[in-house]
């Protein structure tokens, strides 16, 4: 047992500041204080940032407890979850929480943090509205999410952005009403803020900017909401995001002093000398704090004073803003425009969405925002901080560090200084995580950021502490595993490909031979692999290998439960003249098949043909102008098509004829897995254009081209790629798609994981951005079709190709 | 007791390097493989797990990858590779004269 005659510590909030500061008291001196900790939430402390990824369905609740109940055991701490502290009585010295329980206290901690700023507005009080500041808050929402259709979210800062983002990724319908023209206004410049908007709009979000909430409707739940030029918005659920205020409300009951915040000074104690105060809740020298990376200083600061020292003075740094949507990059720090005693360098690069603003003050870097392109923001971040007199380089600066230094993609972290912040939300430098590993031998990332803190927060400088972690180990550290194609090699399928081109590699005995592989001649997994790569790297050039093919590509037919076979004449776009529909019934009953059945892709199969009669009936189907559905193949599938424009009250474009232009451009390509398209006729979308790798949405002004869907056994919805305004367009962004898919996807990845792996972002670079590069691809894409678009059935049934498939020997008598 | 007799079934090169053929046989579809490294097996047409035709599966080394759902077949044995537990009858076969011999049930 400890002494009993230790000084006791009560902590009020059980939030990110007040454990913190416990945490570094500890580490100062882990015995003097008996401590006591209420906290109003029922929950152990947890990290309050990572509440946007639990909404967005990243992160479960359990990932984001930072200390467990058994931690609080474990240091001897008394916490009390669910009894808020009610009154302070600092004449007596005590604190009484709301169960009635009452405690002395020789130094008392608030650490209550902040609550949403509710709007004076009818309604709020109605089943269905709720903020975004606790778990609480969050399981409504998600709740929410599973029952019904419809959210709006009020505020368009950095919270409510985070709000309605995990909530379209819940499934939700979204829409965003934001009091001032341009979002996240006091982070953000007005064109970051509008790239921003573009963006989200572009995921699905709705956005009412502008828009002031006069009143919230419903009578047992919510219903919608009303603006006050006339706008309203139906909701079946209502976040309410417009702000934080510091929770001062048994402070100032207490007497303390009380400005916005609970005023503290340097040492962060109250005008009572044995309370202080940290986090949100405080005020200090006029500026309150919304942001994690200064009440990590408070922290330290102030578990100095508890523990007895004297020395150590809180000042407030810049700190800088990051949004934590997946695929949104946007950085910002210090100030965002520049006044009458500064310049700005701005850098705008329309093409890919990119956009970079310094402000810049006597030579000295004062203000930068980021947008699309992140990666240098720790970098100015730094020279904000350490106010460098950057005169000679201010006119490349912006064009990062990287053009300065010579061209490398990443940044440098060897040449980093040792105090350069690395962790802008726990205050970590570069020498810090260095010598932590040396000093304790870790090698793993996970190990580093349990050390050092470091990315334990919001996680963006992930990738920096795994190429500190890389550098100081001489080592690449690894990933999740990069799977080798078979286990017949240790190669993985992109340094295969790249081997392929590189050292001409030809055939597949030369790509085994010269990448060692284990096995004479390959195995079922990597012999098909290998073909494909060979096949896509030399058009032309290299001979496909039958024997390297499933079944089904071998035979160009799909091979049965009863060993027959089925074939699937092309319909191109899903249509088919008197004449074709009369030769599949010629043959049906001809060959007496057992089924004729309209497929899932819209189109006829005829099922149980003996392979002995594939040949003959391809020829009779080939006479009649049928070809190879290819319904067996790696390749392209079908395009789905619905009648559009010709037939339908709705169509805006020809989406049956597109989708036959499409299919002629596309068929008899070989991908890396089966390949499916649709084109629908307008955004009611009855081509299913949003599943399928390839999707077109034709529109009024043009053609919405969408990618990466799949419909199979892991539902995913396309990615949108970008509008175009005519069919030519269409075609050549499809070839080049193809073409890129065909190029870097893994052998037996569909678009979606494929996409999944790169990101949209990535696609968007290489097939919107890049223009030239876009036209380079469709042109092989093309070239690759001229050695491809023979008719295998034609082949087979006229031309003997492949004879012996389809031939048994001689029976034995 | 069974007697077996060699019959010449085809040359082979009426079989292609990693390839198969079938012959009819009234005990049963035979399975005949040329291996990449011209070896020859012959096995019934019929894998242990449902039935699949093996002759349609890619053969490497001495096995070969049943079309339907994969298992693999070790030609040498006629055995289903671990972890998969199954057999296929097997039938003796030699190579004379560049032809391709059997021995079957007379
Ligand atoms: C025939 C058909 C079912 C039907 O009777 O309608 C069919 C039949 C088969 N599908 Fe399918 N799929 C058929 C449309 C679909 C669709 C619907 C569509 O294309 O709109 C899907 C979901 C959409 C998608 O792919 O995104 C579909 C998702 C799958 C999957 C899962 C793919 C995935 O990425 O998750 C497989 C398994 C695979 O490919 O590994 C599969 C595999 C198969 C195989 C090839 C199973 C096999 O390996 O033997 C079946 C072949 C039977 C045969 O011989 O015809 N089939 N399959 C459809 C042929 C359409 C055609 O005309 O070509
Ligand atoms: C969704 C979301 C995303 C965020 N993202 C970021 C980000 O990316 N980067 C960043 O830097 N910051 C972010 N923040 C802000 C960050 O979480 C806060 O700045 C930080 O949590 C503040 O810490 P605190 O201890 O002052 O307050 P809190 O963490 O809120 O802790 C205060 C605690 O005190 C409790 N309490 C209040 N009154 C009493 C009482 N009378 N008795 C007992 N307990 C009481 C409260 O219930 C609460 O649990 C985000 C916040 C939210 C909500
Ligand atoms: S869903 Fe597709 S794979 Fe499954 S049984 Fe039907 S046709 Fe076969
Ligand atoms: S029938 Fe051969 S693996 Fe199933």
């Amino acid at each position: 047992m400890l002494p009993i005659s230790r000084e006791r510590l009560v902590v009020v909030g059980n939030g990110m500041a007040g454990m913190r500061t416990v945490e570094e008291l500890l580490k100062l001196d882990p015995t003097r204080f008996d401590i006591a900790v209420f906290g109003a939430e029922p929950h152990p402390n947890y990290d309050r940032i990572m509440l946007s990824s639990v909404l967005a369905g990243e992160k479960q609740v359990d990932d984001i407890v930072i200390n467990t109940r058994a931690w609080y055991e474990e240091n001897d701490i008394s916490l009390h979850t669910g009894d808020p502290v009610v009154k302070i009585d600092p004449k007596a010295r005590t604190v009484t929480a709301q169960s009635g329980l009452t405690v002395p206290y020789d130094r008392l901690l608030l650490a209550t943090g902040s609550k949403p700023i509710v709007p004076p507005i009818p309604g709020l009080n109605l089943p269905g509205v709720c903020a975004f500041r606790d778990i609480a808050d969050v399981d409504t929402m998600i709740d929410a999410s599973t029952k019904h259709r419809k959210a709006v979210v009020i505020g368009g800062g950095l919270l409510g952005l985070e709000a309605a983002w995990g909530l379209k990724r819940r499934g939700m319908d979204v829409a965003l009403v934001h009091l001032m023209p341009t979002l996240m206004e006091r982070q953000l410049d007005e064109t970051a803020g509008k790239l921003l908007q573009r963006d989200l709009t572009e995921r699905g979000i709705a956005f009412f900017t502008n828009g002031q909430t006069e009143e919230v409707t419903g009578k047992d739940r919510v219903t919608g909401i009303k603006l006050a030029d006339g706008r309203g918005a139906p909701a079946d659920l209502v976040v309410v995001a417009i702000g934080i205020r510091p929770e001062t409300t048994l402070a100032r009951e207490a007497g303390l002093e009380v400005n916005r915040g609970i005023v503290v000074g340097d040492n962060l104690s109250t005008s009572d000398p044995d309370i202080f105060a940290v986090g949100e809740c405080a005020e200090h020298r006029g500026q309150v704090v919304g942001l994690v990376a200064p009440i990590w200083d408070m922290a330290k600061v102030c578990a100095h004073h508890l523990a007895g020292g004297g020395e150590l003075i809180y000042t407030a740094q810049v700190s800088a803003t990051r949004l934590k949507i997946t695929g949104i990059d946007v950085y910002s720090a210090g100030q965002l425009a520049a006044g009458e005693d500064e310049d700005e360098i701005v850098l705008r690069d329309a093409r890919r969405g990119a956009y970079r603003k310094l402000v810049m003050r006597d030579g000295k870097v004062v203000g930068t925002v980021l947008y699309g392109d992140v990666t240098d923001g720790a970098w100015y971040f730094d020279l904000i901080r350490r106010r460098t007199d950057v005169s000679d380089i201010a006119s490349r600066m912006i064009l990062g560090q990287a053009a300065l230094g010579g061209g490398t993609q990443e940044p440098d972290v060897a040449a980093m200084p040792d105090d350069m912040q690395i962790c802008g939300c726990n205050g970590v430098c570069k020498g810090t995580i260095v010598d932590t590993i040396k000093a304790k031998g870790l090698d793993s990332y996970e190990a580093v950021k349990a050390h050092t803190k470091a990315s334990a927060s919001c996680g963006s400088c992930a990738p920096l502490v795994r190429q500190l972690l890389a550098a100081t180990l001489g080592v690449e550290v690894t990933g999740p595993a990069i799977p080798t194609v078979c286990k017949c090699t240790d190669h993985t399928h992109e340094e295969v490909r790249t081997q392929i081109l590189k050292q001409k590699l030809k055939t597949q005995a030369a790509v085994r031979e010269a990448m060692a592989w284990k096995t004479p001649d390959g195995c079922a997994s990597c012999r098909p692999a290998l073909n494909f790569y060979l096949l896509c790297a030399w058009p032309g050039e290299y001979q496909d290998d039958s024997r390297s093919r499933f079944i089904n590509e071998r035979a160009h037919a799909n091979i049965q439960k009863d060993g027959t076979y089925s074939v699937i004449p092309r319909m191109w776009g899903g249509t088919a003249t008197p004449a074709e529909l009369a030769a599949i019934a010629t043959v049906a009953a001809k060959y007496d098949v057992k089924e004729v059945k309209i497929t899932g892709g819209q189109r006829l199969g005829i099922y149980g043909i003996k392979k002995p009669d594939l040949p003959a009936v391809w020829g009779e189907l080939t006479d009649a102008g049928l070809v190879s559905g290819h319904a067996y193949a790696k390749g392209l599938r079908t395009v789905k098509t619905c009648v559009g424009l010709e037939w339908c009250r709705f169509g805006t474009q020809d989406s049956t004829s597109l989708g036959k232009q499409l299919e002629r451009l596309t068929w008899g390509n070989w991908t890396p897995h089966k390949f499916k398209m649709g084109v629908s006729g307008c955004p009611r979308n009855c081509a299913e254009a949003s599943i399928k790798d390839f999707g077109v949405v034709c529109v009024e002004s043009g053609f919405d081209l969408l990618v990466g869907g799949n419909g199979g056994i892991e539902l995913r919805g396309t990615d949108r790629l970008c509008h175009v305004a005519t069919e030519a367009e269409v075609l050549e962004y499809c070839a080049a798609f193809m073409q890129l898919y065909r190029e870097e996807a893994r052998y037996l990845d569909r678009t979606a994981p494929w996409i999944e792996r790169v990101g949209i972002a990535y696609v968007r670079t290489r097939i919107v951005d890049d223009a030239e590069g876009r036209k380079v691809l469709a042109e092989k894409f093309r070239h690759a079709q001229s050695f491809l678009q023979d008719d295998p059935w034609a082949e087979r049934a006229n031309q003997g190709v492949d004879a012996t498939e389809f031939k048994p020997l001689p029976a034995l008598v | 007791m069974t007697e077996l007799t060699w019959v010449r079934v085809c040359a082979l090169a009426d079989i292609l390097p990693l390839g198969a053929r079938t012959i009819p046989h009234r005990k049963g579809e035979i399975a005949v493989f040329r291996c990449g490294d011209d070896s020859i097996f012959a096995v019934l047409n019929r894998c242990p797990h449902k039935q699949g035709p093996l002759s349609e599966g890619i053969v490497h080394g001495h096995r070969v990858a049943c079309p339907l759902h994969s298992w693999v077949i070790d030609l040498e044995s006629g055995e289903a590779v671990a972890p998969d537990i199954g057999c296929t009858p097997k039938i003796p076969t030699k190579i004379e004269d560049g032809a391709v011999w059997l021995a079957v049930p007379a």
